[in-house]
């Protein structure tokens, strides 16, 4: 560990190199985040858009596809097993390159220290590696696609005995595999570092009067998250060494006795157990999805707060729901696993476990809808992608009561309607918290305004298509439809579901394609968009009391002081309808 | 947090010592003096959240254990004979363990050459211990037993390599700090380097004995 004292002295850098590539600044670092998150998001989305043209035209024969794929796609059509290893990397890159880097590592790091009051993360050299560490994880992570065999099938929770057999089990799960269980192992410490970062941070460098209570409920989202990271990713790195050494070193955690893999018995592994992979991976992966949106329901609170110009409705209840979600987290993923054969007890105790879960996040919503009650709401596209989320937060959420319950998670467990949930609620909600996030601190982070005109084209387009995608995956999986199948076309009783596929696919390649507007409105803006003023949305927190951009050391070596809560907004008889946390209390004397 | 507080104003008594902030949380913050109490206090919240995700990586891999030496169906654990030197290895870590305090101690007296000379013998005796888990291993390897002998062996393979692992790391720290000392340029910062990595010593060492209860009374 560094120790921090090394960047007391916090000169700027110079040279490019140690400005724009090895830099200490949580700014930059931030930035780096975000960038590898945006092209982690676009390969994502390019997989899934193969995987949805593959699934409606299973026999048409894509020249390019041969191209890409000599052996899997032969001919120009797509084996089953190449279905399956773009899901699997679909997955994978968009639950940790995307959904876990951007709204923790990216928008965290740039904001969290500013938010506080503080010229730097904690432990600046930490933060440097943990996001080279991360990169490092991402190339680790792609270079599967160019080994033999490819990119491997098992998904992206790598279930044993298939993730860990060995090439037997099918292209893809020889090195391709090594290579997707190095890389989250990488990935794990990366985000350990980060988590360091983040608990030190918020714990110890908060400035005078940033009591844990004035906090902005977005720091309070990054600390939670940051525990969970913290708690989850030791986890899934000692399972990950457990399922390597299970693959490379002839050891049985996870490998059961009795396998019959492609016409061969399996001798040399006997006695393991596959469900232990299942535990420890999940007891990971729930908090993961936590991880993924908390730091969207922070945003969200936020900016609903902002742009309604009212307080934030039970800041109290937002900050113990925060932490009580982050609490009953750890205590739920059982609840993934109903499907496993555990005992009907156990999976009625994580049941209701999952259930409970319901009432902090119920609090949350309602506490947003009271945020905007009777507020002069503003319009701006960062609100509205903050709508979005509630919209795409509660939608998901419901269908994640029918999960919740075992009896009927038996019969929706392996089929559309759980991917139409969980993208909902941790992929597009969570997608939508980055969006919100972007437009409303791209005026901090790059002194440009982003175009409103675009982006509202944007965020209309996005939201129609995404419901367009994704809530017929809920009627297909009440039908019936099986979930991972890369070809149902041929099967009878879902013929009537394949022009409800045609139109999901047509859905998927719309949103894709209005994605283009968000790239030209970003780097358009980013070059030629209007200079942003100090405080453009009127907000009150210590990000929007210094330039745009902010200088190295954030405050300009003054350090700030903060005398009241993120939230004083139409405060009766104060001069403006805010008062910022750093303004002093006689100005705000007129209206005490 | 009063674990971390009490070590923060210990074993520093040359040089001034670094201003505290009275607030965690509270009405706290570094105000305008450069930051060095609240760095302090930053570095060991960092310590104790590493040491928090050592414990669950560890904890992790013994709930393993538990759940695969439970298998009793397929009856595959075949308890592996372990080496007797790993109790002297357990000693050696130990032994260097109290050293450490002692050239910490020496430091709060303001001996100087003492904290360099026990911090020093701390020092090797990690080394030392490194080596004996590395004999471990070859008279292991020389009786035939490997990693993927049995799910005993198996175990005992990725818990002794992942402690080893951790040791490396508090090793490489301690001669940091050791080079630092012999060269006269112990600053505040390096005091605490000094108590951080002297904490996660100490760890290291509780760690090791609940492993070897683990491997005596269960593996």
């Amino acid at each position: 560990m560094d120790s921090p004292a090394e960047h007391s002295a916090h000169h700027a850098p110079q040279g490019f190199i140690w400005k724009y590539v090895f830099s200490f600044d949580h700014k930059v670092i931030g930035i780096q985040y975000y960038f590898l998150g945006l092209f982690s998001v676009f390969v994502g989305m390019s997989l899934s858009l193969l995987m949805r043209f593959h699934m409606v035209n299973p026999a048409v024969a894509v020249p390019w596809f041969a191209k890409l794929w000599p052996t899997a796609a032969a001919g120009g059509l797509m084996t089953p097993e190449l279905y399956l290893s773009l899901m699997t990397m679909h997955g994978t890159i968009m639950v940790f390159f995307v959904l876990t880097t951007v709204p923790q590592s990216g928008f965290g790091n740039y904001f969290l220290p500013i938010q506080i009051g503080a010229e730097d993360m904690a432990f600046p050299v930490l933060n440097m590696m943990s996001f080279w560490t991360t990169f490092l994880a991402l190339i680790v992570m792609i270079a599967a696609f160019f080994v033999q065999g490819g990119a491997p099938l098992s998904g992206w929770t790598a279930y044993p005995p298939l993730s860990g057999a060995g090439p037997l089990t099918g292209p893809g799960e020889g090195m391709g595999q090594n290579l997707w269980i190095l890389s989250i192992a990488i990935f794990c410490g990366a985000s350990l570092m980060g988590a360091i970062n983040f608990i030190a941070t918020t714990v110890d460098l908060r400035c005078k009067g940033m009591t844990l209570m004035r906090m902005p409920l977005t720091c309070w989202t990054w600390l939670v998250t940051a525990i969970l990271g913290l708690l989850g990713f030791a986890v899934l790195l000692a399972a990950g060494v457990l399922l390597l050494l299970d693959r490379v070193a002839g050891t049985s955690f996870f490998l059961p006795t009795g396998m019959f893999i492609n016409d061969h018995i399996i001798a040399n592994h006997k006695g393991g157990s596959p469900l232990l992979w299942q535990h420890l991976f999940w007891f990971f992966g729930h908090p993961e999805v936590y991880i993924a949106i908390l730091p969207g329901m922070g945003v969200t609170s936020q900016l609903l707060s902002v742009f309604s110009r009212k307080p934030v409705f039970g800041y109290k209840a937002m900050v113990y729901a925060i932490l009580s979600i982050g609490f009953l987290g750890f205590l739920v993923w059982g609840h993934h696993m109903f499907m496993s054969g555990m005992n009907p007890y156990s999976a009625m105790a994580f049941s209701i476990m999952t259930m409970c879960i319901g009432v902090p996040s119920a609090i949350k919503t309602f506490n947003w809808i009271g945020t905007l009650w009777g507020g002069k709401i503003h319009f701006d596209t960062a609100m509205l992608f903050a709508l979005g989320f509630v919209s795409l937060f509660v939608t998901g959420g419901v269908s994640g009561i029918f999960l919740g319950q075992p009896a009927l998670d038996l019969y929706f467990h392996d089929t559309y309607f759980v991917v139409g949930h969980f993208h909902m609620i941790m992929g597009v909600a969570a997608i939508f918290g980055m969006f919100a996030g972007t437009f409303y601190w791209f005026p901090k982070m790059f002194g440009k305004m982003m175009n409103e005109t675009l982006g509202k084209i944007h965020f209309y387009c996005t939201f129609i298509g995404v419901y367009c995608i994704f809530t017929p995956m809920h009627y297909v999986g009440i039908a019936g439809n099986p979930r991972r199948y890369s070809d149902f076309t041929n099967v009878a009783y879902l013929a009537k579901l394949i022009p409800v596929h045609q139109f999901m696919t047509y859905a998927a390649f719309f949103t894709a394609g209005v994605q283009v507007i968000f790239l030209v409105n970003l780097f358009w803006s980013m070059w030629k968009g209007a200079k942003a003023p100090m405080n453009p949305w009127n907000a009150t927190t210590l990000e929007w009391a210094i330039p745009s951009p902010p200088p190295f050391d954030n405050f300009g070596g003054v350090h700030p002081v903060v005398y009241r809560g993120a939230y004083e907004y139409s405060v009766p008889d104060a001069a403006a309808d805010f008062i910022m946390q750093n303004d002093p209390p006689k100005v705000a004397a007129a209206g005490d | 947090m009063d674990m971390a507080a009490s070590l923060t104003h210990d074993h520093i008594i040359q040089g001034p010592p670094p201003p505290i902030d009275p607030g965690w949380g509270g009405g706290g913050g570094s105000g305008g003096s450069g930051g060095r109490g609240a760095d302090r206090r930053a570095a060991f919240t960092g310590l104790f959240v590493g040491l928090a995700a050592c414990t669950m990586a560890f904890a992790a891999l013994s709930s393993a254990f538990v759940v695969r030496r439970g298998l009793s169906d397929m009856n595959d654990w075949v308890s592996i004979g372990k080496p007797p030197i790993l109790f002297v290895n357990t000693a050696i870590l130990l032994l260097s363990s109290i050293l450490l305090d002692y050239s910490r101690r020496a430091l709060k007296a303001g001996n100087r050459g003492r904290f360099n000379f026990w911090w020093t013998a701390a020092t090797v005796l990690g080394v030392l211990f490194l080596t004996g888990q590395a004999f471990a291993w070859y008279q292991l390897k020389q009786a035939g037993v490997f990693i993927s002998t049995n799910p005993s062996s198996s175990f005992f393979y990725v818990f002794t390599a992942a402690h080893a692992l951790h040791v490396l790391g508090g090793v490489s720290a301690l001669i940091y700090v050791d080079v630092q000392a012999l060269r006269l340029r112990l600053g505040p910062s390096r005091r605490t380097a000094i108590d951080i990595w002297a904490v996660f010593w100490h760890f290291l060492d509780g760690l090791w004995i609940y492993l070897m209860i683990l491997f005596y009374v269960w593996g």
